[in-house]
């Protein structure tokens, strides 16, 4: 049923995208890729997987092929000030999605009891329309199988009795290796997800859309361009103190103590 | 927007052939052209048959054709199972009024009424399919109050064009028809030119600082694209015409869809004979030609807020 559940879902399961600390290793795509290609929407086709060439409109001599997740690099502000920011984009599960409300078929659906949206395989006559509808490029058509496909959430690890209880997360969560991905439930505002958001300030993509996107975005934190903005010399004093406080007086060799202490209260 | 040719001959075949279906439905219960077998049978082979060519070639660009009857089960929600549904529908106070046209004579009293129902549905049926664009957020050339008028006012003209074609030389009344077809083209030529005229004027809301919320720290530009070739987003909705092709596409679309069809049209009320003929047949062909660029364009005009993830600044 492409009308949207109503009421509208309370538990609202979707990733928190940390912009601070992502490196762009791409690492989070290629287990998405390699975990989905055989699951819930299998397989993700490639063609000319091994094909050097561009591929342009028309002429499909370049390698191409389906991913739910894709890594962006974008440089933001000018000169000495620009940043590079590094930027992964996948489904972000809208609480409003027109991809499902378009659909013709009801082969996409946002599903009642965790908000993750779904294609199902089976119907989907490949229309093509709810790529149209997506403003954030999530769905991506597969021409060998004439069906949509999109990111699942993992809905077949995130539920999966048969997994060690910490891999019951998505595969680009579970791989990230510098934990700039978080999964939980943004419908609960105590859940670690939610309140990680409320305290660095997660945001929607393009709020103006009005799809109230469910995945967050944490920002990059203000840049630090001297040693002294990184708090470190204010500790390192702290420490120092403590360690002079720790001399014994009079004790054996108190000369070079009583040096060292004054040298490191200078 | 990616202009597929299956959608683009879809939506200006069906245009026409639903607007000569509105006209034969109301001439035909208003006794305005005579319920004779000639006129019925080319009339309906025409109409219904640009309707129906134009909904199996919808189906081609479908990756399963088979299934598309499961289209129209999502009316509640989707445009595109509505206009299904419609075009469906249609087919059957169409299909009723034929048969009184063709083999009973009758297209007044009880075949009169499918003749209204049918018109009503050839209304409906365009309706839907601009709505199909106009509901779509992503896209502010389609997310537009203008769509749905524009689909309805050309297929009135071109439905209107193919009219004059009919009745004058199979009877009925031509001279209505002319008159007709030329309004409609300079209502369709005014609409237009005030949609151009908007989607050119509004500024984009979406940018690539909304797009990644980096927008605070400064002009945000694409630095390195997802992919080292173009992947199906890039490929269907990074499609776009150079500003300068647009300008002479849309002179192209102004000359054949309405200023050749206007100048030939004079010709056919003020000549008599069998020759006029040939530039109304003419401005029929021109019309429908420029409804076809019109609709190319309205996909390669069309700009997708996707596309400021891949490095356009706004759209
Ligand atoms: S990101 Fe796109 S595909 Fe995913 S729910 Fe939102 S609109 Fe639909
Ligand atoms: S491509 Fe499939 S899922 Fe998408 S709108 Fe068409 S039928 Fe629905």
């Amino acid at each position: 049923m492409t009308s949207l559940p109503n009421p509208a879902p309370t538990k609202k399961l979707g990733l928190v995208i940390d912009l601070d600390i992502c490196v762009g290793c791409h690492a989070c795509a290629v287990n998405c890729k390699e975990w989905n290609t055989g699951g819930h929407s299998a397989p993700l086709t490639d063609w000319n997987a091994y094909s050097g060439a561009e591929a342009e409109d028309g002429e499909d001599t370049g390698a191409w092929g389906v991913w739910f997740n894709r890594i962006h690099t974008y440089e933001a502000g000018e000169g000495a000030e620009a940043r590079t920011v590094h930027f992964p984009r996948s489904c972000l599960h809208c609480e409003e999605p027109a991809c499902v409300s378009v659909c013709p078929t009801g082969a996409s659906y946002k599903r009642e009891e965790d908000g993750i949206v779904l294609v199902n395989p089976d119907t989907c006559i490949g229309c093509k329309l709810c790529s149209w509808a997506c403003p954030y490029g999530a769905r991506e058509y597969d021409h060998e199988d004439g069906v949509m496909k999109k990111c699942t959430m993992c809905i077949d690890r995130i539920y999966n009795e048969n997994l060690e209880e910490v891999d019951r997360v998505p595969a680009c969560v579970s791989t990230c290796p510098v934990s700039a991905r978080h999964f939980g439930d943004l419908g609960d505002a105590d859940s670690a997800v939610s309140k990680l958001v409320a305290e660095r300030g997660g945001y929607d993509l393009m709020p103006e859309m009005g799809y109230k996107p469910v995945n967050k975005y944490l920002p990059p934190r203000p840049r630090k361009d001297t040693a002294g903005a990184t708090g470190a010399p204010t500790r390192l004093e702290a420490l120092a103190a403590q360690a002079a406080d720790a001399v014994p007086t009079g004790a054996g060799g108190s000369k070079l103590l009583s040096w060292v202490d004054a040298m490191l209260s200078r | 927007m990616h202009p597929a040719a299956s959608v683009i001959f879809f939506t200006s075949a069906s245009g026409a052939g639903y607007g000569l279906l509105f006209l034969l439905g109301i001439a035909g219960a208003g006794g305005l052209v005579p319920g004779s077998l000639a006129l019925g049978l080319v009339g309906f082979a025409l109409s219904l048959g640009l309707i129906t060519a134009g909904l199996m070639a919808s189906t081609f660009h479908l990756g399963h054709p088979e299934r598309a009857w499961r289209a129209l089960s999502q009316w509640r929600s989707s445009w595109l199972s509505r206009e299904g549904l419609a075009a469906i529908a249609t087919y059957i106070p169409a299909g009723l009024f034929a048969v009184g046209w063709v083999f009973l004579g009758e297209t007044r009293g009880v075949w009169g009424v499918f003749g209204l129902l049918a018109s009503l549905g050839a209304v409906a049926t365009i309706a839907c399919t601009g709505m199909i664009y106009a509901s779509l957020p992503t896209i502010r050339q389609w997310h537009h109050p203008m769509v749905v008028p524009v689909y309805l006012v050309l297929g009135l003209y071109n439905g209107a064009l193919w009219m004059a074609v009919l009745t004058s030389t199979l009877g009925g009344e031509a001279e209505l028809f002319l008159d007709l077809a030329i309004i409609a083209g300079l209502l369709a030529a005014a609409v237009k030119t005030a949609y151009w005229r908007s989607i050119d004027r509004a500024v984009a809301k979406t940018t690539s600082g909304t797009a990644t919320g980096l927008g605070d720290l400064g002009r945000v530009r694409l630095l390195e694209g997802p992919s080292t070739s173009r992947n199906y987003v890039m490929r269907e909705m990074g499609y776009r015409v150079a500003r300068k092709h647009a300008a002479k596409l849309r002179l192209i679309a102004g000359l054949l869809g309405v200023l050749v069809p206007l100048a030939l049209l004079p010709l056919v009320t003020l000549g008599s004979g069998g020759w006029t003929m040939i530039p109304l047949f003419l401005a029929a062909l021109s019309g429908s030609a420029g409804v076809v660029v019109e609709r190319w364009l309205f996909f390669a005009e069309a700009t997708h807020v996707v596309t400021t993830y891949y490095g356009a600044e706004a759209a």
